[in-house]
């Protein structure tokens, strides 16, 4: 009975961590989606599609042309960046003033393509960089180091998100427009140069987690499905548009992803992290951190 | 400075001004008073950029203002304390004072025009890193006449300063604009409060109906019957 | 011919066409096209009154998916199997739409909450691979021939006939809505909630009762599909592409018509089918990245849908030719 115990607790205490790394990366993922929606009002659908796509880029740019991972990484951000900026102005851009609904559908209409254009032109099998980092061990806890990778570089991202928009004006220009669009014109803001900018950031953000997630996952057109929904419900019970939110939001998911695979499958866990948004719709309404009126 | 001539505009097929001409001199501070829905604050927007007439020509010193794009008109020298004041409620102070010198011509002088503006709002430099949702009515009048001065600007645009602040704060607003006057700066200012106004203004219009009723001297609007019969109450 | 006769004749045109015209596969995409119209039509009953829900993949998979286990592991008949269907799927939606109304979760919230539940319900079908048979699908067990009990038929005649009679039911289904007092209290709520609330609207049941409605009658279509092809995958009765798809259909053909759903059924299917065959089976994918690209620009170019598109065009060119034509 003791040694079953203590046997329960390491496993849980692995669980934990393996959560928060996990949190690091799903963070990450919201952030570049809040970003968008806060500053643009508009939701991309087709995200996690993004973050399939730098995926490959990142596979072709190591196993095709044999880079190494730490040349490929900026290579693929940028690949994917270009991309943002490039659905905001060949999509989003056209459909600024149009109902919601047709954005939602236009930026889902963008899945399909992506989707269908990884089955076109890299077909369906499953493909991994084939670089396997080592397993840390210590404590009989197993942590992988390309989750701790990961966790950090999701957090280095994020800081220098965090710096971009406090210290530059840019950054400062981005927070305005999301809060009063129609005065920015009397700052002499540029709002279509700022909303391109963001649409590369966003995208910039999803590289970035495609150049992490690839390390973990193997990659395969449809890939953005398994963790798209999750990033969606991050959002909400974040509050659209709130990074803080989103920050904390993503932690929480990851922890009880984290916790129920250690029960069962990892796809139980998605299970209980949707039963635990639908409760936490009760408790707080209007996302994580609004205060109650 | 500035001059408009025949100006017609409006929103869709709502017409807000019809055949407005009006001319700021350097140095001038110009006053336009007028009721409710008059065309007052449409008339700044239409300066500003914020919509485009639909007739008539607008010069900033030469330049032709209706064709620059909106967001290089500040970038002539013209900077617009919108109606309501419009901050960025969830930016600090200083990030809202920052966003006025947004232009790179103003970037470059930011730490100056930042010195100045504290100077001339000390109340702002105590209050840099807070909110400006959270800041009182006339600090917040402060804050947005603050951001404007950011950009070094030549003209002042003000639109309804004392709105919706309390009569001793009206008060230090006013106080506010005869300081920034004395500064040199040439200002156009919009108001309800006739009264006020006319103390602190060179010349000004009647704004009515979209159009230009009656201008003068401050000193000859306050003698105008007109005005004194609809405006001051007398 | 006056509106009071078109609507009999069109009915019995309806119910004969499969005893005069027997060509297999094209009464195949027939019943397809009249299932998946009853699935649009279903959405468009929200969808009308701007409730966007990318939730109904997940439904239409709940239906699909509850007949088949039900029938396959516990033997019963979906007679019964649909039924519970169609109340797990109403279920499934009170428990996910009621804190959405209750807390005014609305537009990209809304749409944002219900796509994760058609990605949750793919999850789910997927992780029970046990019983479920995950993404490689799943069969309902054969019997032999016609078989009431089992609610199959090898006769695509029957087929037909049923998938008509539930598609005309669906339409009998938002008429009833559309003359309901209910269409008014949704459409004063998406006006604006407050002042319906304010005028008496119990704001939260109208909702409610239309989304339990609306995926109860998915979840109808999900078995169906599943009763007539005999075989399920999450792909195509799940999920966030079958969600997707059904927006996109119904905003093709009228989202406020009660045969725009329909009309966006055909467009879209036979477009479907046709790029599937013109493909062909070798160039996997290249239909869909078509289908896509022509949604992308569809939505940018004709954003009113066709018959919307098509209502302005007539509405405007009513007017011009005459004023065009006068110089020549």
């Amino acid at each position: 009975m003791q040694s079953f115990l203590e046997a329960f607790d390491i496993f849980l205490l692995e669980a934990v961590l393996n959560g928060i790394l996990l949190g690091g990366l799903l963070a990450l993922l919201a952030l570049g989606l809040n970003l968008i929606f806060g500053v643009i009002d508009v939701t991309w659908i087709c995200y996690a599609e993004l973050v399939m796509i730098g995926m490959y880029g990142m596979y072709f740019l190591v196993q095709y042309y044999g880079l190494s991972y730490w040349v490929a990484a900026p290579a693929a951000i940028v690949l994917v960046a270009l991309l943002g900026a490039l659905l905001h102005w060949l999509v989003i851009e056209p459909l600024l003033s149009a109902a919601p609904i047709n954005q939602l559908l236009a930026t889902g209409g963008v899945l399909f393509v992506l989707q269908s254009f990884a089955t076109v032109a890299f077909g369906i099998d499953f493909r991994n960089l084939g670089i396997r980092l080592p397993v840390l061990s210590f404590a009989d806890m197993h942590l992988s180091y390309s989750r701790l990778l990961a966790f950090a570089a999701a957090l280095v991202g994020m800081i220098v998100v965090y710096l971009f928009m406090t210290r530059t004006y840019t950054g400062t220009a981005i927070r305005a427009i999301a809060q009063d669009r129609q005065i920015m014109a009397l700052m002499g803001v540029d709002t279509k140069r700022i909303y391109l900018v963001t649409s590369a950031l966003g995208g910039a953000l999803a590289g970035l987690a495609a150049c992490l997630l690839v390390l973990q996952y193997d990659v395969h057109p449809f890939v953005g499905l398994s963790f798209g929904p999750i990033t969606f419900l991050i959002c909400v019970l974040g509050g659209l548009g709130n990074f803080v939110g989103g920050f904390v939001a993503a932690f929480l998911f990851a922890e009880i992803i984290s916790l129920g695979g250690l029960f069962s499958d990892l796809e139980w866990g998605y299970v209980l992290a949707f039963a635990f948004f639908i409760v936490m719709m009760f408790v707080r309404p209007a996302g994580l951190l609004a205060r109650r009126s | 400075m500035l001059e408009l001539k025949s100006l017609d505009a409006g929103y869709g097929s709502f017409q807000a001004l019809f055949g407005v001409d009006l001319d700021v001199k350097a140095g001038e501070a110009v006053g336009v008073i007028g009721p409710n829905g008059a065309g007052k604050t449409t008339l700044m927007r239409v300066i500003s950029g914020l919509i485009r007439p639909t007739r008539g020509t607008i010069g900033m010193e030469g330049v032709d203002v209706v064709a620059t794009p909106a967001h290089l008109i500040v970038g002539l020298g013209i900077a617009h304390v919108p109606e309501n004041r419009r901050l960025f409620p969830r930016l600090t102070v200083e990030d809202n004072l920052k966003m006025g010198a947004y232009m790179p011509k103003a970037r470059a002088k930011y730490a100056e025009r930042l010195e100045f503006v504290f100077d001339l709002f000390p109340r702002m430099k105590e209050r840099r890193n807070q909110m400006a949702g959270t800041l009182s009515g006339g600090e917040q009048q402060m804050c947005a006449i603050g951001r404007a001065l950011m950009s070094d600007p030549k003209l002042l645009l003000l639109d309804e300063p004392s709105a919706g602040l309390a009569p001793v704060v009206v008060q230090q607003v006013f106080e506010l604009v005869r300081r920034i006057r004395s500064g040199g700066l040439t200002v156009l200012i919009v108001e309800q409060n006739v009264q006020q106004v006319l103390k602190v203004v060179d010349r000004a219009y009647l704004l009515e109906a979209g159009t230009i009723r009656a201008s003068g001297s401050a000193a000859e609007m306050l003698e105008s019957d007109t005005v004194k019969q609809a405006y001051l109450g007398v | 011919m006056n509106a009071r006769l078109a609507w009999p004749i069109a009915a019995v045109a309806l119910v004969a066409l499969p005893f005069v015209y027997r060509d297999p596969y094209h009464l195949h995409i027939f019943v397809l096209i009249l299932i998946w119209s009853f699935a649009y039509t279903s959405w468009s009953m929200m969808g009308r009154f701007g409730l966007v829900s990318l939730g109904h993949g997940g439904f239409m998979g709940v239906g699909a998916y509850v007949t088949a286990l039900l029938w396959n592991h516990l033997g019963v008949s979906p007679w019964i199997g649909i039924p519970i269907a169609l109340v797990c799927a109403g279920g499934l939606a009170l428990i996910v739409a009621y804190p959405c109304f209750r807390f005014r979760i609305t537009g990209h919230y809304f749409a944002l909450v219900t796509l994760a539940l058609s990605g949750i319900v793919l999850q789910v079908i997927t992780a029970t691979r046990d019983y479920t048979g995950g993404s490689l699908g799943y069969t309902p067990e054969r019997t032999k021939g016609n078989n009431i009990l089992a609610l199959q038929f090898e006769d695509k005649t029957v087929w037909y006939l049923i998938a008509l009679a539930v598609w005309a039911a669906g339409l009998v289904i938002w008429y009833w809505v559309d003359r309901s007092m209910s269409r008014y209290a949704m459409e004063a709520i998406s006006e604006d909630e407050d002042a319906a609330a304010a005028a008496g609207v119990d704001v939260t049941a109208e909702k409610l009762k239309i989304t339990v409605i609306s995926a109860a009658m998915t979840a109808l279509a999900g078995a169906l599909y599943c009763q007539y092809q005999m075989f399920i995958s999450p792909d195509t009765v799940s999920g966030i592409s079958v969600s997707l798809q059904m927006v996109f259909a119904v905003v093709v053909g009228g989202i406020y018509v009660a045969l725009g759903p329909t009309v966006g059924a055909v467009i879209t299917l036979l477009l479907a089918e046709s790029l599937r065959i013109f493909f062909g089976t070798k160039a996997v994918g290249w239909d869909n990245l078509v289908y896509g690209v022509l949604l992308v620009l569809f939505i940018i170019f004709l954003p009113k849908g066709i018959l919307g598109s098509l209502m302005d065009r007539l509405k405007s060119g009513g007017a011009r030719p005459v004023a065009a034509r006068k110089p020549a």
